[in-house]
């Protein structure tokens, strides 16, 4: 029930209960002062990424519809953007309409509380 | 001297026939040896005459050929409002009311025809009027205002559209026709009996075999309509519809040969007596013969243009083929309708409880083995029509059965291969081969028929053949084996359409049974709201209910609209545009408190921008407590029903638009859709709410109400097309409740109502047998539909705020719920508060406490 096989040392913010977030959902979070937007897909993965949308600069991520898409035969978790539907690989942060575009991810688990904890990011783009 | 390098052309008339000359001259580059003047009567540009009786629908501009007002070409002088006095062939010269002296080194007479008025005492009163011009529609429509019966004298095409247009004033209407029967030159007697049974059901009192003897006066104006043997007919107005003459009287006075029956003589190629004179249309008469419909005109304006380039075209006679509706009825006649051919054979079926009459006249071939179609008459259901007509052009051989053609389509139509050079659409003498090359050319082919219409002409004249193109289109691309992707999205190899019945039909509740049966993958932006509104408009849940929250587009998941800066606005209600003042005061008072810009709305009611996504519940639970509820501006639902004031104040009023405008908002309410919905309700024929440019708009008449549906503004404006007129308010709702289910049902995702109407084979027309014929059978089922919501109505706000497992959600962080999202900020403009600019992503820094929750 790990984004990472690997738990994160510096995963470190208390968020919520995994079930505070709705199945393919999301919540914003404020993590070290940043905006983070937490999903959950059906499979009660989770994933997180910046809440700010480059597209539209909106911080509003964690307000998207939660799917899949099918990117050469992987069905690929995405969040589209509730302002003009661009679509982000939620493992990646990579904007699948975009290639040019991509919003940074962090580290995120759930504890064995059923607590979602959020980490640092992985990425810096 | 300098030699003279450019000729002029002068064009007289600027009617259908004339703009399409022109048209043709420009498209074939006659303008680049010629520069050309055309000088129009009337002050309007051409416009389409054809479809005249639809201007009380669309209004003028909707009607022009040329809605710029001139051609694009710089070569091209359009003169308006100005009539062509007279020409003089030996110096060449034209003379302009005016005064003005134009030198022509060719010129065309496209002078058009004027109405017969037969010289029957009383026929100059005011109070009679003719059929033809714009101008002559709004003097009619001006009299009928104060008038109660009308009559038209003729019973001819024309004249039914006459009586079709006093019919939509409003009028008692009569038609007074001197045949024994309608329609004498295309229709046979029992197919005219059966367009009278049809007519009369309208409630239009058809007089056949009356003669006009006097038109009586009253007061100074028309009184009523005197017939010989007959009770006179007491009425206000009426309309000489009895045929058309030539407008030969400047080739007359210029001394030109005209035929024996009037009509300026013109030889094959459409020239006069005169050679550098020319005659095309209805005041021409090639070979002595006038022809009264477009097409041939259309055909001789080619033909001068093909001559003047020093092509070999010449007029061979006219393909006198119509279709037409006249008062919802279909008639269609085509080739030797009256079996005038010796040896010809008539095949007739006739439905006198349908209303059909469907007649072929057939022919033996000359091989004596088969028998090939030579015309036919069809009243009531002319479907067949796009078939049949191509067959008389292309002479191929009739199927064994040919009874086949003209049975009910319930047998089903068979499949008639047409030769490529069968004509199609015969008012722009397309055949079928032009339309294939369209679709099958290298660069950029037509991808569908509404492509191909734009492309070739085909069926943008009088329609009848859309059906026909759209069939060789469709048949073409099956046979190269492409089919047209309709799937919603990667998910769903389905139309919304299929994916509304299967649900309907599985009973399904919830996203994951659908995806599960019937789709594939976790679902995206685009289906899951197209299930959640269909959901919707099935179980009139709570768009916020566990099974549905995730499935919301970005509004409907917070029943706010989202705004540039992540921001929201909110809409309360305020049916009909009525508010009290106590109402102002607390909208007023809340956007002063929470500091929100305000604005009025479209849609007569008043926009509250600016909201943090945790501000909506305390907003909205100070506008509940003061009886306000959700105005769905977020949603893909009824939006408003704008109305005038009508009759309670205005003194011009004849219905109460705002109390019904009112109702319809209260009914609808909270109504999901595929697109969003508005309505509009107008008190009298002024249309001060604009209800036209609605999706549907009343209008109130002396007798009740108007009903126009499928309108909308927006990037492609379309104005409501008339389906039923003079209603009760009880079938006028229940023709609403129809209609809107239909809507919501058949739609496709983000389909307005316009093409929504535009994509039914059989168009608005299809929509008025199922809604107000109810074909189908279906309108208890639907009415029961729309009863369920109207029953199973909720405030969402109201519920949302009772909810606090929905209220959980209108946090900004979840594990900081006190910290406000710092990427949103203000500036000031003009005394309001409007976003800022985003610099990017905003760090607090690791100063703000956050908790877990507890």
């Amino acid at each position: 029930m790990t984004a990472s096989a690997e738990p994160d040392s510096r995963v470190t913010t208390v968020v919520c209960r995994l079930t505070d977030i709705e199945v393919e959902g999301g919540v914003a979070a404020l993590v070290v002062g940043e905006a983070v937007a937490v999903f959950r897909t059906y499979d009660d993965h989770v994933f997180a990424l910046s809440n700010y949308d480059p597209c539209s600069r909106a911080s509003v991520l964690a307000r998207g519809i939660v799917g899949t898409r099918d990117v050469d035969g992987t069905q690929v978790p995405f969040v589209a953007s509730p302002m003009h539907k661009q679509a982000f690989d939620l493992r990646t942060g990579q904007c699948l309409d975009d290639a040019a575009v991509q919003v940074p991810t962090y580290d995120v688990r759930v504890g064995d509380d059923g607590m979602v904890l959020v980490g640092g990011r992985t990425s810096s783009s | 001297m300098s030699p003279k390098t450019r000729k002029t052309l002068v064009v007289a008339g600027h009617g259908m026939v004339g703009h399409r000359f022109v048209q043709a001259a420009i498209e074939r580059g006659l303008t680049e040896t010629y520069d050309v003047i055309v000088v129009g009567e009337e002050s309007r540009a051409a416009y389409d005459r054809v479809a005249l009786t639809s201007f009380f629908e669309v209004g003028a501009d909707e009607l022009s050929l040329l809605p710029g007002g001139q051609y694009d070409d710089p070569r091209v002088r359009l003169v308006l409002d100005t009539a062509v006095e007279g020409f003089d062939p030996e110096t060449r010269t034209v003379l302009l009311a005016g005064g003005e002296v134009i030198s022509y080194d060719e010129l065309v007479l496209a002078t058009g025809a004027s109405p017969f008025v037969p010289p029957v005492p009383g026929h100059d009163l005011p109070g009679c009027f003719v059929y033809r011009t714009i101008d002559d529609l709004e003097a009619i429509r001006e009299a009928a205002a104060g008038a109660r019966v009308g009559v038209v004298i003729g019973g001819g095409l024309l004249g039914l559209e006459a009586a079709n247009a006093l019919a939509q004033l409003g009028l008692e209407t009569h038609v007074v026709e001197m045949a024994p029967r309608l329609m004498a030159v295309q229709v046979d007697a029992a197919g005219g009996a059966t367009l009278a049974r049809h007519i009369e059901k309208l409630g239009l009192k058809v007089h056949t075999g009356a003669m006009t003897s006097e038109v009586v006066e009253k007061d100074g104006r028309v009184g009523a309509l005197a017939l010989k043997d007959e009770e006179p007919i007491p009425a206000e107005v009426v309309v000489f519809s009895a045929g058309i003459r030539p407008r030969d009287t400047l080739a007359r006075e210029a001394g030109l040969d005209l035929a024996e029956r009037g009509g300026v003589l013109v030889d094959e190629r459409c020239r006069t007596s005169d050679p550098h004179v020319w005659a095309i249309g209805e005041c021409a008469a090639p070979g002595g013969r006038m022809y009264g419909l477009v097409a041939p005109g259309y055909a001789m304006a080619e033909v001068v243009v093909d001559a003047l380039l020093g092509g070999p075209g010449e007029f061979t006679g006219a393909d006198m083929s119509t279709k037409l509706k006249l008062l919802g009825v279909d008639v269609a006649s085509f080739g030797d309708a009256h079996a005038t051919t010796v040896g010809a054979l008539e095949l007739v079926f006739a439905d006198a409880v349908a209303g059909h009459y469907k007649k072929l006249v057939v022919l033996e071939n000359e091989a004596g083995d088969g028998t090939v179609l030579i015309g036919g008459v069809l009243v009531g259901d002319a479907s067949a029509y796009g078939v049949l007509r191509p067959m008389v052009a292309s002479g191929i051989e009739l199927p064994a059965n040919p009874e086949d053609l003209i049975l009910p389509a319930s047998r089903g139509v068979p499949e008639i291969g047409l030769p490529d050079e069968a004509v199609v659409c015969s008012c722009n003498n397309v055949t079928k081969a032009t339309i294939l090359e369209h679709v099958s050319r290298e660069e950029t082919p037509c991808t569908d028929a509404t492509c191909v219409t734009k492309c070739s002409g085909a069926g943008s004249t009088c329609g009848s053949c859309k059906a026909g193109v759209k069939k060789i289109v469709e048949d073409h691309f099956a046979s190269v084996g492409k089919v047209v992707d309709r799937s919603l999205c990667e998910h769903f190899p389905l139309t919304r359409q299929e994916l509304f019945d299967v649900i309907a039909v599985h009973g399904y509740t919830r996203f994951d049974d659908v995806v599960e049966g019937h789709g594939r993958g976790r679902g995206c932006d685009i289906c899951k709201p197209t299930v959640a509104s269909i959901l919707a408009s099935q179980l009139n849940g709570h768009v916020l209910d566990a099974a549905a929250r995730t499935l919301q587009d970005t509004n409907d998941a917070y029943l706010a609209n989202i705004q540039r800066n992540g921001t929201y606005s909110v809409v309360p209600r305020i049916p009909g545009g009525e508010i009290t003042p106590e109402k102002l005061i607390v909208i007023g008072e809340v956007a002063r408190d929470f500091d929100l810009y305000t604005k009025i709305t479209g849609g007569q009611r008043i926009d509250l921008f600016g909201s943090r996504m945790e501000q909506l519940p305390q907003i909205w639970q100070r506008l509940v407590d003061a009886g306000f509820e959700s105005g769905h501006a977020y949603g893909k639902s009824l939006r408003t029903v704008k109305s005038c004031v009508g009759s309670t104040w205005c003194r011009y009023g004849v219905q109460d638009s705002v109390g019904l405008a009112i109702a319809l908002e209260l009914r609808y309410r909270g109504l999901r859709s595929p697109h969003k919905l508005k309505g509009g309700v107008s008190g009298c024929a002024r249309e001060c709410a604009e209800a036209r440019s609605k999706d549907f708009g009343v209008i109130a008449t002396e007798k009740g109400w108007n009903l126009f549906v499928a309108g909308n503004g927006g990037a492609a404006p379309v104005h409501a097309r008339l389906l039923a007129g003079d209603l009760d308010t009880e079938t006028l709702v229940r023709y609403l409740d129809r209609f809107l289910m239909y809507y919501i049902r058949t739609a496709d995702r983000l389909q307005r109502t316009a093409p929504w109407v535009d994509s039914l084979e059989g168009g608005l027309e299809r929509v008025r047998e199922v809604v107000v014929d109810d074909v189908l059978g279906l309108g208890s089922e639907l009415e029961a539909a729309m009863a369920s919501h109207v029953e199973g109505y909720f405030d969402e706000w109201a519920a949302t705020l009772e909810d606090p497992d929905k209220l959980a959600r209108f946090v900004s962080f979840v594990n900081a719920p006190d910290t406000p999202d710092p990427h949103i900020t203000f500036r000031e403009e003009r005394d309001q508060a409007v976003p800022g600019d985003s610099a990017g992503p905003v760090s607090l820094g690791a100063s703000i406490p956050v908790g877990a929750p507890q």
